[in-house]
């Protein structure tokens, strides 16, 4: 059990920035995302592309705007759980409870959630029967390629992720590549030999064609594909993939009794708390009267909530406005020597 | 301005006056229509505002998707040839009479 004065749900921009404001306030937080990297939607979906609203910052990428708060908040050495997600919330005398998917446990007074529009998933098979199978034969990430070998692989999907692995696998197993239409959003040089083991027979390409249904009798057998104009195919199979990107998903968040509108939970502008004492939600996933989804408000929301947390972490002690320029207290939390 | 009609899956009908420079996408958030998530706001980058586009006349008439869009669709929910994501169409007088029809689910 760590025991912490916050804990951060989501380590984008938003929740990033707040750390950095509980700790120029005194206050110790934990870390937890979903991803296996720091960043966010930042990181995740636009890395590379340029954000023009970040005040003061005239160009950034998503990558450098992640790497600057991280640089920001290193004097902190607040920890990070990654690959990891918030499941479950008990209130026990004024503390929560959390419980995370791997197991891990904190007790802490407050919790932001900074979840973006939520955390992000695989995008599954939209055929029922593919349910059955999953985690088993029929997957969305490869942890063992071992599995694989001498075995029949049917690939969907069209960007890189379908692609490498199609390459890859395609030297110890019987590989069929199937995408909705005939480009593809690889890499050019993946491309080209996907192309080339198409041509030398090493993996089937089968183009214009999605998935229908997924067959078997206790094991996984065959997988069935259809073409818009209606034709449909069946492939042997031992094991199916699919790799159709991220999407973003609520998760648990929705089961813990916090108000909600639509896919965003409801909060009062002074502090940024939700309907449940010491839960505050901020950025993207917060919403009020007025509300923008710019970085920039994620970064004044979290600001505020950090001050809405000392309260509960602090309860004998009044919180002091301070500036970063004039006070030697926070001179010393950042380590600053002057 | 231009009259758009939204038809979710289970086939409501809803109609939308939207204003000339919004998206087909911002019409049905603003106008609280569902079946359009629109998870990322209309950055192009998580195809939830998925919608097909049903009469070909209409499909042709669209300004063509630019890069980056059909890319996206793949990692929609069942895309077709007629799917669009409608954060990239943008309305004008050109639009009035558009139809635009939901999928099933967006994720």
């Amino acid at each position: 059990m760590i025991k912490t004065d916050v804990v951060i749900i989501g380590a984008g921009p938003t929740g990033l920035f707040c750390a950095h404001q509980l700790g120029i306030i005194g206050l110790k937080c934990e870390i937890v995302d979903n991803l296996d990297k720091i960043g966010g939607q930042c990181i995740e979906l636009y890395p590379d592309k340029p954000i023009y609203d970040i005040p003061a910052v005239p160009k950034c990428t998503g990558e450098e705007l992640t790497n600057n708060l991280i640089e920001q908040i290193k004097p902190f050495n607040f920890n990070f759980h990654l690959s990891d997600r918030v499941q479950e919330l008990k209130n026990e005398n004024n503390k929560w409870l959390v419980k995370t998917l791997n197991g891990k446990e904190f007790e802490t007074p407050n919790i932001v959630i900074a979840g973006g529009v939520g955390s992000f998933e695989p995008r599954k098979f939209p055929t029922k029967s593919a349910e059955k199978y999953d985690g088993k034969s029929v997957l969305y990430s490869i942890k063992d390629k071992t599995i694989f070998k001498d075995k029949s692989v049917v690939i969907f999907g069209g960007g890189d992720s379908a692609l490498d692995w199609a390459i890859e696998l395609s030297n110890s197993s019987k590989v069929t590549l199937v995408h909705r239409r005939d480009e593809f959003r690889g890499a050019p040089v993946s491309v080209q030999k996907i192309k080339e083991l198409s041509d030398n027979k090493t993996i089937d390409l089968i183009t214009k064609y999605s998935i229908k249904d997924i067959k078997g009798n206790g094991s996984l057998e065959s997988v069935e594909i259809k073409s818009e104009t209606g034709e449909s195919k069946v492939i042997k199979a031992d094991y199916v993939l699919g790799f159709f990107g991220l999407i973003m998903q609520l998760g648990p968040i929705t089961e813990w009794g916090l108000n909600l509108d639509k896919k965003t939970i409801p909060v009062n502008t002074e502090n940024f708390e939700t309907n449940k004492k010491g839960i505050f939600a901020i950025g993207d996933i917060c919403t009020y009267p007025g509300k923008l989804k710019l970085i920039l408000s994620g970064f004044h929301e979290g600001a505020l909530a950090a001050r809405g947390c000392f309260k509960y972490a602090r309860p004998d002690e009044k919180y002091r406005f301070e500036f970063t320029t004039a006070s030697s207290t926070i001179k010393d939390r950042l380590g600053v020597k002057e | 301005m231009a009259k758009i009609k939204y038809i979710e899956f289970n086939g409501t009908e809803h109609e939308a006056d939207v204003a000339n420079g919004l998206s087909v996408m911002e019409g049905a958030i603003q106008n609280d229509i569902p079946g359009i998530d629109a998870d990322c706001g209309g950055g192009m980058s998580c195809a939830t505002c998925h919608v097909y586009i049903k009469d070909d006349e209409w499909f042709k008439k669209l300004p063509e998707k630019e890069m980056g869009e059909d890319d996206m669709l793949d990692q929609a929910f069942e895309p077709k040839s007629n799917s669009r994501l409608s954060c990239q169409l943008i309305v004008s007088e050109d639009l009035n009479g558009l139809t635009v029809h939901m999928p099933e689910k967006q994720v």
